[in-house]
């Protein structure tokens, strides 16, 4: 196991190393620069600022440069923020959007899980039908409708929770209830179905019907047998579904007005920040393959059928 | 007595095969949640097309007196009117309209590059299926967000249309990444097939056969994933049109209604949930659609 881990990791060098290059050289073809404003700098200045940033070598040798920066643990200054490097200004949000998504995934992994199980037991009766509803209707709630929507609800007419922020007068678990609520609900949907469907597939194999004829109770079926095997497909999406929440939801950041780093990417993209870009899109696609492979070790614990293989 | 039974059999009728597609058709009208959402997105369809040219308020007309009333029978604005003093009918409507527009447009865009990259990738396997995969693996490595903004400022026109073009091609180049993937695996499971054997004997090109015969194969997972594709869609748009990248004045969007409507909560919530349920609506019915359709072409989960 712990060598596949190792071998996977070592795989996935060569992917990150494509996926910094495309997403530079995508970025370095959007028109305009991260000194490209409204009132027009000097051009002996914005030369001066390109030279300062190597902005005037060829993209290729700007692309070597980075990853050079990169090998010795350097992410670059902001070229929108002056004085600020990428580091710091990811350390700054990522706390928020990692306590954010966490949260919000785990509490759709028990919530969404409890409830597909529970429509694969009851098929086709009453509470299967309820619970798959539910599930469509979670899916048509983005966050977009429900945030603001929530915020008039509980925090305008109500005025039970706060509607924005993460602390007024001290960090309180109130502020995180709207947000990751909110960010949950399509998750929930999502993970419902999905276990509904493979817990019903698991619940008609082979191995469980031995596992009944050898007269093992219920509980111990469902649980110890069943349960692994449904719970599969609910890992390949937690995996990417991971990466996604916690590198920042722009939507939930924008709307509850919490400094996470989802909202960092889009300003940036924005402003052609291009360190800050590549500093966010970094985060992501190393949290994507180290959560892939969090999933792929999971797989094997929880099916022997993949072990040997 | 044998006259009897050759009575209750008829004469010798001919049989009429029904082809898969035919049963299909008759699980879902058996299927009444697939039949109303069927006839609410007629419906919705519909009002998209035509409402806007019927209703008695033009979709940009200003009534600089009546700004942000709440809904009223007076002058017909049923839902209020914006902040600009434009009938919120008229705009959500509209709305619906382009909505629809995008999320049919660039699912389209998606099948179209999706179907014919997966069943490639799928039907030559070896190293160009790992080429052509290990290419769609680096892609969905980047985040959304950040490709699309790209996408969008590399043609910087201020044609608010040819922008919509350019929001069907950035959402549909990103989401044929999926689709890609379910084709392939359709396809790795089809290409040892009888048929396909056939058609090699009978001399048919790879390329022949995988566009005569193995796509028309693979229709049934598409057509699902384009019925549920289409919310999808929408909800990208909407978010684009959250983060000002959607589509522009004086065009407009479920999406952009909702943002809009989002910032004016408290003094026009009429702004906020006239939008909202309508999005609702169709995203539910497109999706207990899809569900219906998935059902009838792929019986097994039932």
């Amino acid at each position: 196991m712990l060598s596949l881990a190792v071998r996977r990791l070592l795989v996935s060098i060569p992917t990150l190393l494509t996926i910094i290059a495309a997403s530079f050289f995508l970025m370095h073809a959007a028109p305009g620069g991260p000194f490209a404003r409204e009132r027009q700098v000097p051009p002996a200045i914005e030369q001066r600022l390109e030279a300062h940033y190597g902005l005037n070598k060829p993209v290729v040798e700007q692309l070597l440069d980075y990853v050079g920066g990169l090998v010795r643990g350097d992410l670059g200054p902001s070229m929108v923020y002056q004085d600020k490097n990428v580091l710091d200004i990811i350390a700054e949000g990522a706390p928020t959007s990692a306590v954010l998504g966490l949260s919000s995934l785990i509490l759709a992994l028990f919530v969404g899980g409890g409830l597909g199980a529970m429509a694969a037991l009851r098929q086709n009766k009453s509470q299967d039908h309820l619970v798959m509803a539910i599930a469509v209707v979670g899916v048509c709630l983005p966050p977009l409708v429900v945030g603001p929507l929530a915020q008039m609800l509980f925090g305008v007419n109500l005025h039970i929770l706060p509607t924005t922020g993460l602390y007024r007068d001290e960090f309180g678990l109130i502020y995180l209830i709207l947000p990751v609520l909110t960010l949950s609900l399509p998750m929930i949907a999502v993970i419902s179905r999905l276990m509904r469907a493979s817990m019903i597939e698991a619940l008609r194999s082979n191995a469980i019907r031995t596992a009944r004829a050898k007269g093992l109770p219920e509980r111990t079926v469902l649980l110890r047998h069943a349960l692994p095997i449904a719970l599969l497909p609910i890992v390949s999406y937690a995996g990417p579904a991971l990466a996604g929440v916690m590198a920042g939801s722009f939507v939930i950041e924008t709307v509850y007005q919490l400094p996470g780093i989802g909202k960092q990417l889009v300003r940036a993209a924005g402003q052609r920040d291009y360190t800050l870009v590549m500093g966010v899109v970094l985060v992501y696609s190393v949290l994507i393959i180290l959560a892939n492979l969090g999933a792929d070790l999971l797989y094997r614990v929880l099916d022997p059928r993949t072990r040997s293989a | 007595m044998s006259e009897v039974l050759l009575d209750d059999v008829d004469a010798p009728r001919a049989v009429r095969g029904r082809s898969l597609w035919e049963d299909a058709r008759r699980r879902l009208v058996r299927n009444p949640s697939a039949v109303v959402s069927l006839y609410v997105v007629a419906i919705l369809v519909l009002i998209a097309i035509f409402g806007p040219m019927l209703w008695v308020h033009p979709i940009d007309a200003i009534y600089p007196d009546r700004v942000a009333i709440g809904p009223t029978f007076a002058h017909l604005h049923l839902l209020g009117t914006d902040t600009e003093g434009r009938d919120l009918v008229a705009r959500t409507m509209f709305g619906l309209r382009i909505s629809l527009l995008v999320g049919v447009a660039a699912t389209v865009v998606a099948l179209t590059i999706g179907v014919a990259y997966g069943a490639v990738a799928g039907f030559f396997g070896g190293v160009v299926d790992d080429v052509m995969m290990r290419i769609v693996d680096v892609l969905y490595a980047i985040p959304f967000i950040f490709f699309v903004i790209v996408l969008m400022t590399v043609i910087n026109t201020p044609d608010p249309f040819v922008k919509l073009m350019l929001i069907f091609m950035a959402i549909g180049a990103v989401e044929w990444l999926t689709m890609a993937r379910i084709v392939r695996g359709q396809t790795i499971a089809l290409r040892n097939k009888e048929f396909v054997e056939a058609a090699q004997a009978a001399g048919a090109r790879p390329m022949e056969i995988v566009f005569r015969h193995i796509v028309p194969n693979v229709l049934g997972p598409v057509v699902v994933f384009a019925t549920l594709n289409i919310p999808v869609i929408i909800l990208s748009e909407s978010f684009l049109s959250f983060i000002g990248l959607g589509v522009q004045e004086p065009l407009t969007s479920l999406g952009r209604l909702i943002s809009d409507g989002a910032g004016q909560m408290i003094n026009a919530p009429w702004m906020l949930i006239t939008p909202a349920i309508v999005m609702l609506i169709t995203l539910l019915a497109l999706n207990f659609l899809g569900d219906g359709l998935r059902d009838a072409l792929d019986p097994k989960d039932r």
